[in-house]
């Protein structure tokens, strides 16, 4: 088991590792050995040398040549699958889910590593004295900083993609991905992205936060550009995808599913795949803008060469606002999906939640510069963006009601995956209702750049994303394994992680209004803020626990869960018809949409029809 | 029918306690602005609107899931119902109204913020890494410690040589980022005495935490006196070279440097009291004797010798910055201190 697993390891990394530190090298020069753009070129190596490597691109060069290959490579049975450039969408999705969950076990150790660090004013380990990767204390606190942000973004774009590449053909009755090969394209570009990532803190790490504001990150150290290729790579993980998801919702639908007969799930994706598709280019390119400041001198943000360090900023948020609505839209679909399977009543307002989303999506466009209110920015531009702001709450509120109107009246069940449901609603609602402050211009002038701005995204990000992850996975895991996981762990699980949840939240908020700033390794104990940043590292860690606790229930469970093939929750959603684990092409008999997806509660009535073959 | 009674009453009590508990803990710190008042103002109603919204939701969701939830043994389905057109227009318009209000409210209580007083005094912010400096140029000095006359509206014009920074008085309310190669402006009118700190909130760098200076809000008469006092020093200051060095370093070095015997909390920088003639070891083992070459080196170039046990922090700006007299009224200025 160990040497399989170093096996896997040295596979993993030494593909990525020997060009990135090799095109350094060939000089033997130290001074060229740490030049940055031999760096940076081999990290972009490295990254292709990685997905060539592992034989992602095989097919494509094997045309290239002219030569054909079969349509579906069968994969070999077992785990082993799972380690190969699969061209099966579960297959995929399990790889996304298996890597988002290592990122966040990544970013989740940093933020408790220097969670750690503020349960007291003053310096405690991380101190100017102390000395990792080249880096002292202070420096060490503001790459892991940076990187438990970036990371943990990586980690929901990866979770994101796991459930639409696992659900959404599953629940359009297609038997794949529209383009299974740049799917697994797709996915083995963001290990190696990730890798590149989490080498940024051994390359000397960066002191900038995620958004890596120049100047600041014009000046910070190697490790900037590794962080930068990082999510260079990852975006076109997250392009590529949206393109294929795209294509595959609009041409591989089954019989008579309409646009308003598809279950609210593929419209959630569909509105996050829009964004995904035309936004993500934005991150990437003002982030290589700063590569090439660096590299070659350019002075895009150099305010001394006529550049100008605002415009930055609108680049970045022009992609990374829409991004928070990549990151929840798919966990709102998900709660959407699931409530009506639980309260046993029909979806309320099905139209309107499906547009809400893409109202939200479009929206989410043309707000982006309330994260610069305080920036310098033209003073006029505001007030337009508060109001823009401001209508995000509209199709958001739209959401909360029809959920609410979803379960009055119905017979409600609560298992596990019902309980992560609705500890989304409220805690995606505290991250709602926190949000207008920081759209309207004169309190944000207070709120910004606080602990009350902190505590309010990780309000919208667990709500948005967390939880509704957590309901998924489960919620589809007898799908994926024909077995259900441990109900009382899972219980567990929830009943930890909300109120440890709440307190960390809450306690951000309070301190950050009284003045408490965002990103500092330490803070003036004249604040009196030790106590309260003492309950939030011990709820960080309560965090950490329950996340322990689940990631035990995943294994026992695989290993010997309760088996459940059928359908386990009494769903009407087509995967739930056939057999669990699902069959290796989905479908062996392809459905007909004949009715309402969620009509609950209405005698006789049917979701989708098996059509059986005509006899010859 | 009688459900939706006892929620509405829910619904209303739950606003009223949220609202209550909010607002009996106190949120926000002291208000010292007249800046202040319309955000406060505004923030209040902010809260209304979330323990409202809270509550709307919260409420009926709970109720719901008491009264609706399956009993030990029941079976069946939901009641069927799909949807209500006019409860979706309902709740999609109203929501409008409330955003208008709002943002009418936001845009009018920042036309309050932004209201520039004619008699305004101008003070000017300079920042680098990590290090606020204020120059008051109705009198010719600069200070490390930002002292305000009250009730009197200030004009902040602010510079940053290096990265972004941003100023930040959490009981004034207000903030401004500092970008260089532009002036960035902040009005604050202080309409309560105290002691406050003006704090960084943009990352600028590793010590970041630390940029942090005291605010004094005093008497107009008290505040007179300091000044004219000010001006008198830097005046007789200006004459000789360590006297403008000192000036200087007070802009550039002193954030980091300390010119007592113990080191800045927060900042592994030299110390320069007894610095000058001393002999220190270097990284890779050799050793220098601290001359002005050694001196003016390590200001331009701070990465080419860095003495044993320091690590490289120090901004490398000061070339663009400083001009060679400067740097040697600096080094006037560290000779002093012995």
């Amino acid at each position: 088991m160990g040497g399989a697993l170093f096996v896997t390891l040295m596979r993993w990394l030494l593909p990525i590792a020997l060009p990135t530190v090799f095109s350094p090298m060939p000089l033997f020069d130290t001074q060229f050995f740490f030049r940055e753009p031999a760096w940076l070129f081999g990290g972009l190596m490295g990254v292709l040398c990685f997905v060539w490597y592992h034989g992602v691109m095989d097919d494509w060069y094997q045309w290239a040549r002219g030569i054909d290959t079969p349509e579906h490579h069968e994969d070999k049975p077992g785990i082993e699958k799972y380690f190969g450039p699969s061209l099966d969408h579960k297959v995929i999705g399990i790889q996304y889910t298996v890597t988002a969950l290592a990122l966040l076990v990544i970013g989740g150790t940093f933020a408790l590593i220097f969670r750690t660090e503020l349960a007291a004013s003053r310096l405690q380990f991380l101190t100017l004295e102390f000395r990792l990767f080249e880096q002292n204390g202070l420096q060490l606190y503001n790459s892991l900083m940076s990187l438990h942000g970036m990371i943990m973004i990586v980690s929901i774009l990866l979770g994101v993609a796991a459930m639409m590449n696992y659900l959404v053909p599953l629940l359009i009755g297609a038997h794949d991905m529209a383009f299974p090969r740049l799917n697994a394209f797709s996915f083995w570009v963001a290990p190696p992205a990730a890798i590149l990532l989490v080498s940024a803190l051994i390359l000397g790490g960066f002191d900038t936060g995620w958004t890596g504001y120049p100047p600041l990150s014009a000046k910070a150290p190697l490790g900037i550009d590794m962080f930068f290729l990082g999510v260079f790579t990852a975006g076109w993980s997250s392009i590529l995808g949206s393109l294929n998801l795209i294509a595959t919702t609009l041409r591989m639908r089954a019989k008579g599913m309409t646009a308003f007969r598809m279950p609210i799930f593929v419209w959630a994706s569909i509105a996050t795949s829009l964004i995904a598709l035309t936004a993500t280019q934005l991150i990437g390119l003002s982030f290589q803008l700063v590569a090439f400041q660096r590299v070659l001198h350019m002075g895009f943000f150099d305010p001394d060469k006529g550049g100008n360090p605002v415009l930055f900023q609108h680049l970045f948020w022009f992609y990374s606002h829409p991004a928070v609505y990549v990151f929840i839209l798919p966990g709102l679909g998900i709660v959407s999906e699931l409530l009506p399977v639980f309260a046993r009543k029909p979806l309320f307002g099905y139209k309107w939640i499906a547009m809400s989303s893409l109202a939200i999506a479009l929206v989410g466009f043309v707000v982006w510069a309330h994260h610069m209110f305080t920036s310098g920015m033209n003073e006029y531009l505001r007030v337009p963006f508060m109001y823009s702001t401001l209508l995000v709450a509209i199709p958001t509120g739209v959401k909360f009601f029809s959920w609410v109107a979803t379960i009055w009246g119905g017979k409600i069940d609560t298992p596990t995956p019902m309980l992560f449901v609705l500890g989304a609603i409220v805690v995606f609602l505290l991250g709602g209702i926190t949000g207008p402050p920081n759209a309207t211009v004169s309190v944000d002038l207070h709120l910004h750049d606080t602990y009350y701005v902190v505590g309010h995204f990780h309000d919208t990000l667990f709500g948005g994303f967390v939880f509704p992850f957590f309901a998924a996975l489960y919620f589809w895991f007898p799908k994926a394994t024909g077995k259900r996981m441990n109900e009382t762990l899972g219980k567990i699980h929830f009943w930890l992680m909300t109120p440890a949840f709440l307190t960390l939240s809450f306690g951000m908020m309070r301190i950050g209004l009284l003045g408490m700033r965002r990103r500092i390794a330490d803070y003036d104990p004249a604040l009196g803020f030790d106590n309260m940043h003492l309950v939030l590292t011990i709820s960080g860690f309560l965090i950490a626990l329950s996340i322990l606790i689940f990631f035990y229930n995943l294994v026992i469970s695989i290993k010997r869960g309760e088996p459940a093939t059928g359908n386990l929750w009494n769903s009407r959603s087509p995967e739930w018809q056939v057999v669990s684990p699902m069959p290796a092409h989905n479908y062996d008999v392809p459905f007909e949409v004949v009715g309402e997806p969620y009509d609950y509660g209405l005698a006789g009535s049917k979701y989708i029809e098996f059509i059986t073959p005509k006899k010859k | 029918m009688r459900h939706f009674v006892i929620v509405s009453i829910l619904t209303a009590a739950m606003t009223y306690v949220i609202y209550v508990g909010l607002t009996s803990l106190g949120l926000m710190p002291v208000h010292a602005s007249t800046q202040a008042t319309s955000i406060d103002w505004l923030w209040d109603w902010q809260m209304r609107a979330m323990s409202f919204l809270f509550a709307l939701i919260v409420a009926p969701m709970s109720y719901a899931l008491v009264v609706f939830h399956r009993r030990k043994g029941e079976t069946g389905e939901g009641q069927h119902f799909e949807g209500n057109y006019n409860l979706e227009i309902a709740w999609t318009v109203l929501p409008l109204f409330a955003v208008f209000a709002f943002a009418y409210m936001g845009a009018y209580s920042l036309g309050e913020v932004r209201r520039l007083d004619p008699n305004a005094m101008v003070i000017r912010v300079h920042a680098v890494q990590w290090n606020w400096t204020f120059e008051y140029p109705d009198y010719g000095f600069s200070s490390d410690v930002l002292h305000l006359p009250i009730n009197r509206q200030i004009r902040l014009l602010m510079e940053s040589t290096d990265v972004i920074h941003s100023f930040w008085v959490p009981e004034f309310r207000v903030k401004q980022d500092l970008v260089p190669g532009r002036v960035t402006e902040l009005l604050i009118t202080p309409d309560r005495l105290g002691a406050y700190r003006v704090r960084c909130a943009e990352l600028c760098g590793i010590s970041h935490s630390y940029m942090e200076d005291d605010v004094l809000v005093e008497e107009t008469a008290d505040f007179e006196e300091w000044a004219l006092e000010q001006q008198a020093i830097a005046i007789e200051a200006s004459k000789t070279p360590e006297g403008r060095g000192r000036i200087l370093a007070a802009t550039y070095c002193l954030g980091c440097h300390s010119i007592t015997s113990t080191q800045l909390s927060g900042v592994a920088a030299p110390v320069w009291l007894g610095l000058f003639g001393k002999t220190e070891t270097l990284q890779d083992g050799s050793s220098v004797v601290v001359d002005e070459a050694y001196l003016i080196e390590s200001i331009l170039n701070p990465l080419a010798r860095i003495v044993h046990g320091f690590t490289p922090n120090m901004p490398q700006t000061f070339a663009n910055t400083l001009s060679a007299d400067q740097i040697n009224d600096i080094i006037a200025f560290i000779k002093t201190l012995k």
